[in-house]
């Protein structure tokens, strides 16, 4: 094979930019799972759930997806909210949440999926904006605008959720309620409410990453179960709890999974996040940045 | 009950049943009836890990697929270019697919099950996304194009090939229960018992949880490959899509805990269950919707009867669990739970 430097800097440049989008997917895994330890497999489904919502807003009215879902926001904050609800009374409060709300979660993701087959069927769809198509040209470089711009929105995005775990009451709360749920009902605050919260923010961050995907890639019910091992191998990759680890073990397995397409072939690229995932159980299962 | 007893229970049971369904004369009875003990096996495979030790395995279908592609790989082996050869008996192969699964079972036990039991549920769902990676690019089984298993139309005493593949699922289905009845009895059992009910008081009272976690995800893990190995024949067209798809996974989960996953009962009830109302809704309705009923009786058996169907005939009768199934206890809940 003939190696190639400008295939090679055009991989890792992609690579980085696809890390940036698998860092929104990811922020609400982080949150949930990292943070909350609430195994939320269905995670990729609310993605495509909000791939949808920003589907339908555009083809409908026009709408731009990134505008879309920052107006979804509250609506997926409060579904949230709600699924946190229904698995606290049926599950935590049981002492039975590593079983059954697994199971839960799992059933949550197959209605939502099925429930998308059935309406919308399993063609590919895909949304219209300004930034889809064209591309920036740096030397040998090209940059596509539509893997850019969620990149950039998807850093900001962590930057906020990063400011408002670290400096406002209630992100502390988050962050103490994951060390001592006692502690927290002694200073008077109700942790249940403070774990819906959170729970809520994780859900809310799907539709933004939903939009995100449906950007970058056509979209159909099923392409969210890729996005199960990818999610959970850089949550874990990243130190389960850290923002800032999620971040950049994103950007790697997007790097590696960017090198194995260009030089592998594309098919093979799912298998990266595996290999990651079984590598950092077996060895180093704090992750990178963990405590 | 001892166990060569109830064996020969079964078996006559089984035997009325093949015997009945001959009798009726409709080959489509052994078409449905074959999905449905397949669920069986299933059922029971997966209870024997997620039901018996607590830890839920979401590659079901991954470990299903495994079983079906190693017949694909001696298939093409041993047939080669001149077709309609079947060399290789399928007994011995749903031997192989056993090995094959139990050994990737125990390599994925032995990788995660060390740390908590979310990585390992985690892990499995990565398990089937993976595998299927492997299949798709593997030409010699078919690749993305699918494979082609061509098997008689006859077969000697029996007759019509789906009544030979009925049989063997039949068999293999009551071998899945009597080993799950087997390990629920046993020392192992109790073991798994104190695994699921409290795995850091188990290791503190020398309970070896690691060493017992293995062999439960190495028996499941074996008994879905088993199940899977006779279905290239089954299905003709092997395709990897269809092989690996979340309808084996959510089945094999669905079904134990809507039955029950404390004993042997609650997968077999489960499945006969929901897999006869399956068959039943792809005929009448879509495959489609089926799913979705799947999804939906899944969702509000965890909530609202968490110990399955076993659980609300317990509740129904107000007896102790001991002198209905088994002599283990139902599920305990956690301190100061609400029951």
């Amino acid at each position: 094979m003939i190696f190639s430097y400008d295939l090679l800097i055009n991989a890792i440049v992609s690579g980085i930019l696809i890390g940036g989008f698998y860092a929104a997917v990811t922020c609400g895994i982080t949150i949930s799972f990292g943070i909350l330890d609430i195994v939320n497999i269905a995670h990729p489904a609310f993605i495509i759930l909000g791939s949808y919502v920003a589907y339908i807003v555009n083809a409908t009215f026009g709408l731009d997806p990134i505008l879309t879902a920052i107006v979804a926001m509250p609506a997926f904050y409060l579904l949230g909210a709600a699924i946190y609800q229904v698995y606290y009374v049926s599950f935590e409060k049981r002492g039975q949440e590593s079983l059954r709300g697994l199971a839960f979660f799992f059933g949550v993701l197959f209605i939502t999926e099925v429930t998308l087959v059935l309406y919308f069927g399993v063609d590919y769809r895909y949304v219209e904006a300004p930034y889809i198509g064209p591309a920036l040209h740096f030397g040998m470089l090209d940059i596509p605008l539509r893997i850019l711009v969620p990149c950039l929105v998807s850093l900001l995005l962590i930057v906020v959720l990063q400011l408002i775990l670290t400096r406002t009451f209630i992100g502390r709360a988050i962050m103490a309620v994951a060390q001592d749920q006692m502690a927290l009902r002694l200073m008077a605050v109700d942790p249940i409410r403070i774990k819906r919260i959170a729970f809520g923010i994780s859900i809310a961050t799907a539709s933004l990453a939903g939009a995100f995907l449906i950007i970058i890639q056509p979209v159909e019910p099923s392409v969210g179960r890729e996005y199960i091992g990818r999610v959970f191998a850089i949550c874990v990759l990243g130190g389960m709890g850290s923002l800032p680890g999620t971040v950049i073990a994103a950007m790697l397995i997007g790097i590696v999974e960017s090198l194995t397409s260009t030089f592998y072939g594309p098919s093979w690229a799912p298998a990266v996040s595996f290999g990651f995932l079984l590598l950092t159980l077996a060895f180093r299962p704090a992750g990178l940045l963990g405590r | 009950m001892r166990t060569p007893l109830f064996v020969l229970i079964w078996l006559v049971v089984g035997g009325v049943l093949f015997a009945g369904s001959v009798a009726l004369g409709n080959d489509y009875i052994f078409f449905a009836g074959y999905v449905v003990l397949q669920y069986v096996v299933l059922g029971t495979a997966w209870n024997i890990l997620g039901g018996y030790c607590g830890y839920v395995n979401f590659g079901s279908a991954a470990f299903f697929a495994l079983g079906a592609y190693s017949t694909v790989a001696i298939y093409k082996f041993t047939t080669g270019d001149h077709a309609y050869a079947i060399a290789v008996p399928i007994p011995v192969l749903i031997l192989i697919g056993g090995v094959v699964s139990g050994v990737v079972g125990f390599g994925m036990g032995y990788l995660t099950l060390r740390l908590r039991g979310s990585f390992f549920a985690i892990a499995t769902l990565a398990l089937a996304v993976v595998l299927e990676t492997l299949v798709v690019n593997w030409d010699y089984v078919g690749g993305s194009r699918g494979a082609y298993i061509l098997h008689p139309e006859e077969i000697a005493p029996i007759g019509n090939y789906i009544r030979y593949l009925f049989l063997i699922m039949l068999i293999l289905a009551i071998g899945a229960i009597t080993v799950a009845r087997v390990i629920e009895r046993s020392r192992l059992g109790y073991g798994f018992a104190t695994i699921r009910d409290d795995e850091l008081a188990a290791e503190a009272l020398g309970v070896p949880t690691l060493r017992l976690k293995l062999i439960a995800t190495t028996i499941s893990g074996a008994l879905m490959g088993m199940a899977g190995a006779p279905f290239p024949y089954y299905i003709g067209y092997l395709q990897p899509s269809s092989t690996f798809g979340l309808d084996y996974a959510v089945n094999s989960i669905a079904m134990p805990l809507i039955g029950g996953t404390t004993s042997w009962v609650g997968p077999l009830i489960g499945a006969l269950l929901l897999g006869s109302l399956q068959q039943i809704a792809t005929v009448t309705i879509s495959s489609a919707v089926n799913l979705l009923i799947v999804g939906v009786i899944l969702v509000a058996f965890v909530i609202v009867a968490p110990n399955g169907i076993v659980g609300l005939v317990h509740t129904y009768l107000q007896r102790k669990p001991d002198d209905f199934v088994g002599r283990r206890p139902v599920e305990t809940d956690a301190p100061g739970a609400v029951p």
